[in-house]
């Protein structure tokens, strides 16, 4: 006569050292839990599938906080809800590994949802375990997001009210509406014909996980006699006759056979230094020449810049040209832009900096050089200008001169100098043209090799090169 | 090696890839974004993990398990973003994980708006989630120091497992500055402790929860002994022109750039004036302000909140000396014309 040994699966621990106390044997799962079947279906699955050491189990908050007491596999335990991100961040760091979450249904269904959700939209090759026993046990038989209608626990006294609770969630039907899922099936622990049933859905979810098929996840409807006060067999018709009459057993989506397997690379192992520098852009291009030494006036050295004026007159490209010119003319340079909705229409500016030595405050409140591209700029920072300083404003489109006789003010009509050349959004180099034409703080070859730098759009290169030139000769005209 | 402009969102990815930092999990919020772009661009190039995460939640937990799993990982965010990770940062305490969190400060509270504010100090100083436990706190001035100091942060994280901030503002998230790309990888230690889902790291476990009271105060007392440790080796400061300095300024971040500017001009105009910047907010650097407290006549401290840094100040100068508090926020930013006015009515 065949004689059946029953024994405790390999991947369960000997003795259960973590677990505290004296008793290092039993679970701390109450008479006729369901957490001890499903523990026991997950663990066996792993040591006949051989994945008890290439598996990393993820605890939860709940009543399965402590599941790393039993797992003889790599384990981490997580906050409340938010296990399917902490899998994420451990499978995406090892691909090759076996990840699974195991959640209750308040873990999953109500704090966790958001991060099931996406996780599941993402596709993460995960494998989830969502024990649904309709309350929260741990806590001590609150409501769950699965509670039935009609439904009494601590917190529906009177029973679950659609009207004030909602209903149910089926968590399986609406994460199979979704195209990354591979595989989502709910069972239930109601009898030895379902265990049989859980036992084949647990081993196909981690079997979809070992084949690079994607997200898969087992509803499990377990009983939970102490949070339902009910005796464990009473429990067990309970999952049976009710709980599955609310929630349909089946398999809710499988593309595990037409799917084709991916496997994300591990990311072990950064890249050499030379590979970083070609990554962010650092490796040295074709030898620059070197620039022209440059001999600023005295009212002209250290420059600070307030740029100011219409979103879309390239404001904030012409300071970039600036500092990335005054950097390779080899001053100390900053740059710091209006930033946010500003930008998006209406006025922009930014403040640069050229300094002979470090950088202090990358403001710029009291500008030595306002270059001012429409009136209301104009209007507001004119007074700021230093005392000796210089106004350069848009003569082509501001119709009232800068009022103070203490500056030095250069009208240039950029925008009609740059409508002449075909294009009016290189106003902004005619501008910076005039500007170091008057005052030599960089060389025009300085600016020409910030331009490609600053102004990624080659086919723009050369029209931005007349620009410049058309605003250096203006300037030229007006000292004659 | 030639000096590129890059903005400082920017230059603390580049300081994460040199340190072998493996996954960026972020979820998009001004001033902080261009750190999220960044990441977006240039960690999968390098071979490493970008995932725009569901919510802030998600992502400092993402950085949870990436961490766990014994990867150099990071998150970023800013204030309102913040606050939503300061869960899983307390749970990466209590769990021992290293990771990075940078928090580029806007204005708050509640949405306050975009403006660059210092007002998450106490947060971040202080711990800012739940239980006993601290964030080693660094606070870079410059686009060099974003990089720079990314790099040191993920070391130090490592170093203590811990979580490290990065606690910057708007403007310095925001600007462009040359960066020096630093010629050192930085190769992350073995982690004996990470759980890495094979037979040799099967008996780790990553976890928080300590069920009896003598179990967890032995736990919060190892945690105790570990930040003793950092406040005994960690303190990082700058002190500019403290030589005959009879008032010493105090600000960090954006704030210490224009009190340099401000102690130029104090110093140009007679006044003896100097300033001391904390690059660690926490560990503070107490000792050293103790230290002054015996040398000086007064301390002006500068930040962009009511007042958060100050009580830090005031508890290390223990009455010794007055501390002068002058506060910009809501976006609002002094100028260094404005703080030179304020230091001079304090002399």
């Amino acid at each position: 006569m065949a004689v059946e040994v029953l024994k405790k699966p390999r991947t369960f621990y000997d003795s259960y050292q973590r677990k505290p106390g004296t008793d290092k044997i039993t679970t701390h799962y109450c008479p006729g839990c369901g957490h001890g079947n499903l523990h026991k279906l997950i663990a066996e699955a792993l040591d006949e599938m051989g994945l008890s050491d290439r598996t990393i189990f993820i605890s939860p908050v709940g009543c399965s906080v402590f599941a790393y007491y039993y797992f003889d596999v790599g384990n981490v335990q997580v906050a409340h809800g938010r296990a399917p991100a902490a899998a994420t961040g451990i499978k995406r760091a090892h691909p090759d590994k076996i990840v699974i979450t195991y959640q209750g249904d308040g873990d999953l269904a109500a704090i966790g949802w958001n991060n099931v959700f996406h996780a599941a939209n993402r596709g993460e090759h995960i494998t989830v375990f969502f024990v649904n026993n309709a309350i929260y046990g741990m806590t001590g038989s609150q409501m769950a997001p699965t509670s039935l209608v009609g439904q009494k626990t601590m917190t529906s006294p009177r029973g679950r009210d659609p009207r004030n609770e909602g209903y149910p969630i089926k968590v399986c039907e609406i994460l199979s509406v979704l195209e990354s899922p591979a595989y989502i099936e709910r069972v239930s622990l109601a009898d030895t014909k379902s265990i049989n049933q859980t036992r084949k859905a647990v081993r196909k979810a981690l079997q979809c996980q070992v084949d690079g098929k994607g997200f898969s996840l087992v509803e499990v409807l377990s009983p939970c006699p102490t949070g339902w006060r009910m005796e464990p067999r009473d429990a067990k018709r309970w999952v049976a006759d009710v709980l599955t009459q609310n929630f349909k057993l089946g398999v809710f989506k499988d593309v595990t056979s037409e799917r084709a397997p991916y496997f994300f690379k591990d990311p072990d192992g950064a890249p050499p230094f030379d590979e970083i520098k070609r990554i962010l852009g650092w490796e040295e291009k074709e030898k620059e020449s070197p620039l022209p030494k440059v001999f600023p006036s005295p009212e002209n050295r250290n420059p600070q810049f307030k740029i100011a004026g219409f979103g879309g007159q390239g404001i904030l490209v012409l300071g970039l040209v600036l500092a990335e010119a005054g950097m390779r003319q080899g001053y100390q340079v900053s740059w710091l832009p209006s930033y946010g909705p500003e930008m998006r229409g209406g006025t922009a500016n930014c403040h640069v900096i050229l300094s002979d030595s470090k950088v202090g405050s990358p403001l710029v409140s009291r500008p030595t050089v306002l270059i001012a591209q429409n009136r209301p700029s104009l209007e507001k920072f004119e007074s700021d200008v230093v005392p000796g300083g210089l106004i350069l404003y848009e003569s082509s489109l501001i119709d009232r001169p800068p009022q103070r006789s203490d500056v030095r003010v250069l009208p240039v009509p950029a925008a009609k100098l740059a409508d002449d050349l075909g294009d009016t959004r290189v106003s902004n180099m005619v501008a910076l043209g005039a500007l170091i034409e008057y005052t030599c703080v960089v060389s025009k070859e300085a600016v020409l090799q910030a331009i490609p730098i600053s102004v990624p759009r080659k086919d723009f290169y050369e029209l931005n090169r007349k620009a410049l030139e058309t605003g250096m000769e203006y300037a030229r005209s007006l000292k004659k | 090696m030639k000096r590129k402009l890059m903005r400082g969102n920017d230059a603390i990815i580049a300081g994460a890839i040199l340190a072998g930092c493996r996954s960026f999990f972020g979820y998009p919020i001004t001033p902080a974004s261009e750190i999220t772009h960044a990441a977006a661009k240039w960690i999968p190039e390098a071979g490493g993990t970008f995932i725009q995460a569901e919510s802030e939640i998600a992502s400092i937990n993402m950085v949870y398990g990436a961490s766990s799993a014994g990867q150099r990982t990071m998150t970023a965010s800013s204030s309102p973003g913040m606050s939503l990770k300061q869960e899983g940062i307390s749970y990466c305490a209590g769990s021992e994980l290293p990771c990075v969190v940078v928090n580029v400060m806007r204005g708050g509270p509640g949405l306050g708006n975009i403006a660059p504010e210092q007002s998450d100090y106490n947060q971040m100083v202080k711990g800012g989630g739940h239980g006993n436990y601290k964030v080693i706190t660094l606070a870079p001035n410059s686009v060099q120091e974003m990089c720079d100091l990314t790099i040191l942060a993920f070391e130090l994280a490592d170093k203590y497992r811990n979580p490290v901030g990065i606690l910057t503002d708007g403007f310095v998230g925001q600007m462009i500055e040359p960066l020096m790309l630093p010629e050192r990888l930085s190769p992350p230690p073995e982690k004996s402790w990470a759980v890495t889902g094979d037979k040799e790291t099967k008996g780790n476990l990553i976890s928080s929860i300590y069920l009896s009271p003598e179990e967890l105060e032995e736990h919060v007392s190892h945690l105790k002994r570990k930040y003793d440790d950092v406040e005994a080796k960690e303190v990082r400061f700058e002190e500019y022109k403290l030589d005959g300095a009879k008032v010493v300024t105090i600000g960090y971040g954006i704030v210490s750039r224009i009190l340099h500017t401000a102690v130029n001009a104090a110093r140009t105009a007679g006044l003896p004036v100097g300033l001391l910047r904390p690059i660690s907010l926490w560990p503070f650097p107490t000792k050293k302000i103790r230290e002054l407290a015996e040398k000086v006549d007064a301390f002006f401290v500068c930040e962009l909140s009511t007042g958060q840094m100050v009580d830090d100040v005031r508890l290390a100068v223990e009455g010794r000396r007055p501390v002068h508090l002058y506060t910009r926020y809501g976006g609002s930013v002094p100028t260094a014309e404005e703080l030179l006015e304020k230091i001079r009515e304090k002399t």
